[in-house]
Formats: structure tokens, sequence, C-alpha cells
């Protein structure tokens, strides 16, 4: 039963996605054997996947700390992007002046301080003010995103290129690549750390404390817990996870940050981890097989000239789907 | 080249304000209905994509800007009509369903563009305009003075606040949530829609994959801000529409400001009217599906 849970909904995302495909001229079969393959099947594009994971791993992290505090971190992208340039910025800096090693150590703690520097201000208003915190959220995020930019224009800039960017961060000087290949090792780091966050929000009594205030603020406060405090530590933890996907994209990846680069990972990762009832075992084999969608989407883009948004409409044909299946299990008493 | 104070820039720059305010407002407006009704209506920047891909898609082709701005709302609308069924109907999470949607419509428009326009990149030509303005611009300053005359006044308005404070009370009453919230939604679909046509049809001229780029949000944030108030709306879409202007206009000036400066204005004025005037509250009862017999 559990297992039809799963796969009907899957069972119908793809058939509603090769009613897409074949209205636009694309043997469905053909794109997802390509998404597939490229996205999974193949030494490379598995290697791509897991790298692609890292971020996604990251802010699951991130939204899971929050969410478990019945607290709505939507400014992930704003502090992403933040601790992203600040790392882009200061690491070539660093790594020419002291070295490898200082250069990725600073840039590991630049980025988590970033992103919470940025949820400070939405955590007190919150936290003290009680004012709502998806409003301040949001308007910290598009103000990051700009605010990013325009560090990368005026500050930040390389003098030496044509179009807006940083400095970048020599190949060999970014994090190490694991066995050979070109898996770094911010894959295994953020795997480890979403794996903590969701021992520690399950396993111990901070965790339970979160909890409690995310289920009853009200009880929380009979409890004696210090719900202000509470409020905006998780929000700042929240942020600092983000901020830290922000700091390993650009240390393993990158190395160099451009003007207008916004991938948004927020807005695919928040249905991800309320689907994964903010599970983080459930969130990491998402947020792969989210990896695996868009790299092999991209593939998929240039093969078959499916342009890469297609991707978009599949995660939405899954998601639906899934939640749907919620109301199924509800009636019939589990 | 005209100087900052001459009567023709500052004209300009009025309009071109009002012009970028109002796909703001018809959304702030809907959003704040659907808010009102209890149904946090985080699908709306999709529904606002949908409208300006259908609404520049059936200008394009018919040659008529009414037709598109219709099949527009119609388009924002059919994005509300799952948000309908899945978290009015059957209680589903309203953030969950509303992201998915906003999802799939940028996934589709964009897919849809690249088929249709994105070798030619068609532009439609300059709206007409009556005693200066796009004829939608009236209807829409009308509609804001309707809606705050709906809330305050009429017994809609207050079923329409009750189903957004005290869900229970109102089916205690003998009506309907479920139905009052549905046509809520609907009608938010439409106006967002209608506002996203306005966007690509008026403002822009053309269609972008993802042009909305987070009006959608901006409108959710403007409804969470006004509450119940319209002219609230009206008076948070100008502050984004200015500054949203004033970055064409410095252009113009030859000020040498990244646009990505300007556009942090109204973001950081919001902040500072929040850490200064405090944020109101919310209705009581918005986010939760309402599902009777429960607790």
């Amino acid at each position: 039963m559990n297992r039809l849970r799963v796969l009907l909904p899957v069972a119908v995302a793809l058939l509603l996605c090769s009613a897409v495909l074949l209205a636009v001229g694309v043997d469905p079969l053909d794109y997802y054997a390509v998404v597939l393959r490229r996205g999974l099947l193949t030494t490379r594009g598995l290697q791509e996947s897991l790298t692609r994971s890292a971020p996604l791993l990251l802010i699951c992290a991130s939204l899971l700390v929050s969410f478990r505090a019945g607290l709505w971190n939507l400014g992930v992208d704003g502090q992403f992007l933040l601790a992203a340039v600040l790392v882009a910025a200061c690491c070539p800096l660093i790594d020419a002046w002291l070295g490898r090693g200082p250069a990725l150590l600073a840039g590991l703690l630049i980025a988590p301080a970033a992103g919470a520097a940025w949820a400070a201000l939405p955590a007190a208003l919150r936290a003290w003010r009680g004012i709502n915190e998806i409003v301040t959220t949001l308007m910290m995020s598009f103000l990051g995103v700009s605010l990013a930019n325009t560090l990368i224009k005026l500050a930040f800039r390389d003098p030496d290129t044509t179009v807006p960017q940083t400095l970048t961060l020599a190949v060999e000087h970014r994090l190490p690549r694991l066995f050979g290949g070109t898996v770094h090792l911010g894959v295994p780091l953020a795997l480890l750390v979403l794996l903590a966050v969701h021992l520690v929000l399950t396993r111990t009594s901070a965790g339970l404390r979160l909890r409690l205030l995310g289920e009853s603020p009200r009880a929380a406060w009979h409890m004696g817990l210090a719900v202000p405090r509470l409020t905006a530590t998780a929000l700042l933890v929240s942020g600092a996870l983000a901020g830290l996907a922000g700091g390993v994209d650009m240390l393993g990846v990158w190395g160099t940050m451009r003007a207008d680069w916004n991938p948004a990972y927020g807005l695919t990762v928040i249905p991800v981890v309320l689907l994964a009832r903010l599970n983080g075992f459930a969130c990491a084999a998402l947020a792969l097989l989210l990896a695996v969608l868009s790299v092999g989407s991209e593939s998929a883009a240039v093969r078959l000239g499916v342009p890469s948004y297609f991707n978009l409409v599949f995660i939405a044909a899954v998601l639906l789907p899934i939640a749907a299946s919620g109301i199924w299990q509800r009636r019939h008493g589990r | 080249m005209t100087g900052l104070g001459s009567g023709a820039f500052l004209g300009q720059f009025a309009a071109g304000s009002l012009t970028a305010a109002m796909p703001l407002l018809l959304g702030g407006l809907g959003e704040q209905l659907s808010e009102r009704a209890g149904v946090l209506n985080v699908g709306i920047e999709g529904m606002m994509l949908a409208g300006a891909y259908a609404g520049f898609a059936v200008a394009y082709s018919t040659g008529g800007l009414w037709p598109g701005l219709l099949a527009g709302a119609a388009a924002g609308a059919l994005v509300a009509l799952p948000m309908l069924l899945l978290c009015v109907r059957w209680a589903l999470d309203q953030v969950v369903v509303g992201i998915a949607l906003t999802l799939g419509v940028q996934g589709l428009t964009a897919l849809l563009h690249h088929f249709a326009f994105s070798t030619s990149y068609p532009r439609l030509p300059a709206p007409e305009l009556w005693l200066g303005r796009f004829p939608l611009d009236y209807a829409a300053l009308a509609m804001c003075l309707g809606l705050a005359g709906l809330y305050r006044h009429t017994l809609l308005g207050l079923h329409l606040h009750a189903a957004g404070e005290r869900p229970v009370a109102l089916d205690m009453a003998g009506i309907s949530v479920s139905r009052l919230r549905g046509a809520a939604v609907l009608a938010t679909g439409g106006l967002a829609g209608l506002g996203g046509a306005y966007l690509s049809e008026v403002s822009a001229g053309v269609f972008v994959p993802f042009m909305t780029n987070g009006a959608g949000f901006i409108c959710i944030v403007l409804a969470m801000l006004a509450r119940g108030r319209p002219l609230l709306v009206l008076g948070g879409a100008l502050l984004f529409g200015v500054s949203l202007s004033s970055a064409t206009a410095l252009q113009l000036l030859g000020v040498d400001v990244p646009s990505d400066v300007v556009q942090m204005l109204p973001f950081a004025v919001v902040m500072l009217l929040l850490v200064v005037l405090g944020g109101g509250r919310l209705p009581a009862a918005l986010g939760v599906a309402y599902r009777r017999g429960d607790r």
C-alpha cells in the first residue's frame, strides 16, 4: 500500500509530462531515457548529479531547522547568494595571501556567518516584535539578490574580465575532489550536515524544544522555554545553513560568481522538504532526485532540443500528485 | 535629453511608475481578497505568469489587447482551479500546492515561449490611451475603492472576514466556507492573471520567460502588510512602481548606478517601515484549511 502511494503519483507525473512532450513533438521515452542516462547512469552524469546535490542538501538542512520550529524562512535565496558572493570575493584573496587551507577554511566560516547575518533582522523582528517572518524573509531575499549583484558590480569586480564577476579561485585551489573524480568534499560534508541536523532535531533535547516551539508556541511558553531566543536561534541557524550552501557551491564548483547568477534553489527545495514531512533521510533522497533531474534535463536540452525549463514542469507534475496522495491517506485512516 | 526638473520628464516618470505599479496593484488586490478569506495563495506568481503568457499570445494572434487581457484573466483563474480543488476542497498544504503551481507554470510558459516565439521575439504595438492612460488603469483604481467598500460595508465582506478569522462561525451561520473561499481563490486567479497580462501587454509589450520575476511574491507581501485595506495595496504598489521606473529614469539621466541599487529601494523601505511601525496581525485562520468537524 505504501509503495503504491509513492509509485502512483510518479506514474501520474510521467503520464502528464509525456503528454506535454508529445505536444512539443518529442518522444517521451527518448526524453526519459536521456534524463536517466545522463543524470544517473553514466559515471560523469552521476558525479555531476552528486555535485549538484550539495547545495540542495544544505538548503534542505536549513529549511528543516526553520520549518521544524514552525517558522517560514522563505529567504534562502538571498542568504545563499550573499554568502556566495562574499566567499567568492574573499577566498581568492586569502588564497593568494595565506594559501589554500586557510582560504577554504575561511570560506566555510564566512559563508554561514553571512547567511546568518542576512537572517538576523527577520529573526530579531519575529522573536521580539512578533513581525511575520514570511514578509521579512521574502523582503530580505529580494534585497539580498540585488545586493549581491551590486557588490559584484561595484565592490568585488575582477578588473580583468568584461562580464562583471568576482576574482576566480583556481580550480586546483577549490575544495578537494574525491577519488580522482569531479565530486568534491562539499558533497559528503553536505550530507553529513543534513543528517546531523536531522539527528539533532529528532534525538536531542534542543531538537525537542524546537519542535515544541513549532507545534505550539504557547505550550513552549508555558513550559518555561525562552521562546524569543529559541525563535531567533532557529532562524539564525537556518540562515547560516543556507549561507553554507552558497559557500560550498562557490568553493566546490564555481570558484567565481558572475553578476545576475541566481540558481533560485529555494523555490524547488521548499516543497521537497515539506513533502519529505521534515524527515532528513527523505529530504536527502528527494534532493538527490532533484539533482539527477536537473542534470539530466540539461543534457536532454542539448540532445533533444527540449529546453531544461521542462524540468520545472516535471517537478510540479511530481509534487502535485504526491501532495494529493495525502488525501487518500487521510481518508483511509493512515 | 530633458533635465530632471522639467515637467515633461516628471510626467513621464509618473506615468512610468503607474504603469509599473499596475500589475502589482491588480495582483495585490487579488492576493488580499484570498488572504482575507483565509487562503494564503502562494501560487499567485504562477497565476500572474500564466496571465502574462496567455495575454501576450492572444493579443499577438488576435491583434487586440482586450481579448488578451480577458485571456490573461482566464488563464490566471485556470491556474487557480487546481488550487481551489486541492487546497480548499481537499485541504492540502497551501504552500506546497502554491509553489508547485508556480514552478509548473514557469516551466510551461517558458516551454511554450520557446516553441512559439523564441526565434522571432515579437512585440506588441503600444496600447491606445484614453485621457492619457490605458483605460484599465481607471478600472483598477475604481476597483480599489470598490473592494474597500465591499470589505467595510457589505455582508459579503463580513463573510469573507469570517472565513479568514473564524471559519467555524461562518459554517455555523449556514454559509459554505469552502464555496466562499473557492470563489475568493478563483477571483484572485483572475485578478492575478489580469495583472500578468497587463505586465506583458501594456508595460512590456513582449513576453519573456520568468518575466514576473517575483512580482507575485511582492503581491503577497503587499497584501500581508495592507491586510484588509485596498488603498494600502495601492500605496505599496505605487512605492514599488516608483522605484522600478526610477531605475530607467536614472539611466536616461546618465547617472551611472547599477539598476540593482535602485531595485533594492522598495524592499529596504518596507523593511524600514516594519522596523519602525511593526507589523500587524494576520487573519487568524490564514493558511489553515477548514474541514468541518476538526477540533
